[in-house]
């Protein structure tokens, strides 16, 4: 099992890198996350988006769909792929702590 | 490890609804994992982006053995509309959008949209009978160009 040491804590890995917990995460992990995935700063508009995400996890148990991220977090698409270049979905859900997305859509 | 893919362009030559949905989501599917993608709409397939046309695609029930439904039956009236609204709810219910809808969202990703020139000039179309998405309408030798370095999917 794969292990990463974030803000000087040993953070469990599952098979596609997402922390294997998702009470392991927090902000400040999140900022950590973001800077592996080459997001440097985390503004407003990537909260929004990690905490729809986050908020969707809880309640539904699964990552939300790109169509449902464009609809529903009040960030359009152009922008998701302009605040999480090569693929919002998949990178979102890393930086929110939660496991890959599993629909197709 | 082989090298990951990092450039599509998908053809997409049907225009029955199961004709166009594959080519959709492989398009919007290589946006989300990060690869460029390009969709070429050819022959019938270009009624998934005319503007009068793209929100009435309608699902084939006839010659398809796959949809279980004798031919013959496929072919009464109505048959063709039940299957296209039951496969709409369906898709709906796995967040898969109607075809504007799909087409918008897979352009503002980042997903160049071109008409064939032959079949335009064919079916004697223009540039306004399509919808806004569709960035030109160009020749297969253009196609070939701007796939360079791609994988090209035919559907």
């Amino acid at each position: 099992m794969e292990t990463i040491e974030l803000i000087g804590r040993e953070i469990e890995l599952d098979e596609d890198g997402n922390l294997k917990n998702i009470s392991d995460w927090n902000e400040e992990i999140a900022v950590e996350l973001a800077k592996q995935e080459g997001i440097d700063e985390l503004t407003d508009r990537h909260w929004a988006v990690i905490n729809y995400m986050r908020k969707e996890y809880e309640e539904k148990g699964t990552a939300p769909s790109i169509r449902r991220l464009t609809k529903e977090s009040g960030v359009p698409t152009k922008e998701l792929y302009q605040l999480f270049p090569k693929g919002p979905a998949k990178k979102a859900a890393r930086i929110a702590g939660l496991p890959k997305p599993k629909g197709c859509i | 490890m082989a090298e990951p893919i990092e450039k599509v362009s998908i053809v997409i030559s049907k225009g029955s609804l199961e004709g166009v949905y594959p080519g959709l989501i492989m398009a919007n599917g290589a946006r989300m994992e990060g690869i460029e993608a390009t969709l070429f709409f050819t022959f019938f397939g270009l009624d998934a982006v005319i503007d009068k046309r793209m929100d009435h695609l309608k699902v084939a029930t006839v010659g398809n053995p796959a949809l279980h439904i004798p031919t013959i039956v496929g072919g009464l009236p109505g048959m063709s509309a039940m299957a296209t609204k039951m496969m709409s709810k369906e898709m709906e219910k796995i967040d898969i959008p109607p075809v504007r809808e799909f087409i918008e969202m897979i352009h503002d990703a980042g997903c160049d949209i071109y008409g064939c020139k032959a079949t335009v000039d064919m079916f004697h179309l223009k540039k306004e009978d399509f919808c806004e998405q569709v960035d030109d309408i160009i020749t297969v030798g253009d196609f070939y160009e701007k796939s360079a370095g791609a994988q090209i999917i035919f559907t």
